[in-house]
């Protein structure tokens, strides 16, 4: 099967900067293949969430999170076959720990890997840091749920316990 | 919040929240008290849209409201050294937050030593129907010998 890394570079390219409230945050992509995404978010100081400490708001990770965890699942299901225009997904839940505050004046980039896509919901792993992925600000849990029609294509029994052959 | 001594009263203390966190007025986030009781409104912008074709606010924006009304919360409800640092969030996306204003509210339901845990509901035209959910544990930083 051969990957259209061109059409994914684009889909990144088109997440960080069309959505209104990526373009708000200034997220810029850093990577995009099959194995994941990561995208940036700069430190500016209207994004601070606790001006004792200069520190950016959990929900500037929360949204950079989410973000590049979408992008992680286009990325996987443009890997299994399927192609970006012929599903909608919407985020289920997310699940974040913040191990600490991230420095100020720091851009902080969010890496995600989708490690399991079934025919009708994602799972996700992420984390964010300054430049080091072992020291951690924040790791994310995140599940999305396909909701417009989509190709099976490949991907094996539904997501549950019950669905399992 | 700095280091000095929090204001005294809640009313005091949300406006003080309000008026100095960058990122509040980044989302356009404000807050009505009655009495004990706080509501957290958000009302539409076209800078927090996340997909175009419904259209429909971010998630990330609807988590960040929720975690903010959380933490304004504990701010109305107990005099604090430091604003509270969020240790941990489940965020459950219900609907889809609609192009208009997002209303939460805030249930601590527990304040420890040094932890809250607390959840929190966002609506926009019924609070029965509502879009997302978030609970979360916070950690606090509560005046020298006062034990929540």
């Amino acid at each position: 099967m051969t990957i259209d890394l061109t059409n994914l570079a684009e889909i990144g390219a088109r997440m960080a900067q069309a959505t209104p409230q990526a373009a708000a945050l200034n997220l810029r992509l850093v990577s995009v293949g099959v194995e994941g995404a990561a995208m940036a978010v700069p430190w500016r100081p209207e994004l601070v969430g606790d001006p004792a400490t200069g520190v950016m708001a959990g929900g500037v990770i929360t949204t950079l999170l989410d973000h590049v965890c979408g992008l992680a699942v286009s990325s996987a299901v443009i890997a299994s076959g399927g192609t970006f225009m012929e599903f909608g997904m919407a985020t289920l839940d997310l699940r974040i720990d913040y191990m600490r505050p991230a420095e100020p004046r720091r851009e902080v980039i969010a890496l995600a890997r989708c490690y399991k896509l079934t025919r009708s919901i994602a799972f996700v792993r992420a984390s964010a840091f300054e430049d080091d992925e072992s020291n951690p600000v924040a790791t994310a849990q995140a599940a999305f749920a396909f909701t417009g029609p989509r190709q099976a294509a490949q991907l094996g029994p539904d997501a549950g316990p019950e669905a399992a052959s | 919040m700095s280091e000095t001594a929090a204001p005294q009263t809640r009313e005091e203390r949300l406006a003080a929240m309000l008026a100095a966190v960058p990122y509040m007025n980044f989302l356009g986030m404000t807050a009505d008290l009655a009495g004990d009781e706080m509501t957290a409104i958000l009302p539409f912008a076209p800078h927090l849209v996340g997909n175009l074709t419904i259209p429909a606010l971010h998630g990330g924006v609807i988590g960040a409201f929720l975690e903010m009304t959380a933490i304004c919360q504990l701010v109305v409800r107990e005099p604090l050294r430091r604003q509270p640092r969020t240790i941990d969030v489940t965020i459950e996306y219900l609907r889809p937050g609609r192009a208009q204003t997002t209303y939460a509210r805030a249930d601590v339901r527990k304040i420890g030593r040094r932890i809250a845990n607390v959840h929190v509901e966002a609506w926009q035209d019924h609070r029965a129907t509502p879009v997302a959910a978030l609970r979360g544990h916070f950690l606090l930083s509560l005046p020298e010998g006062q034990a929540g």
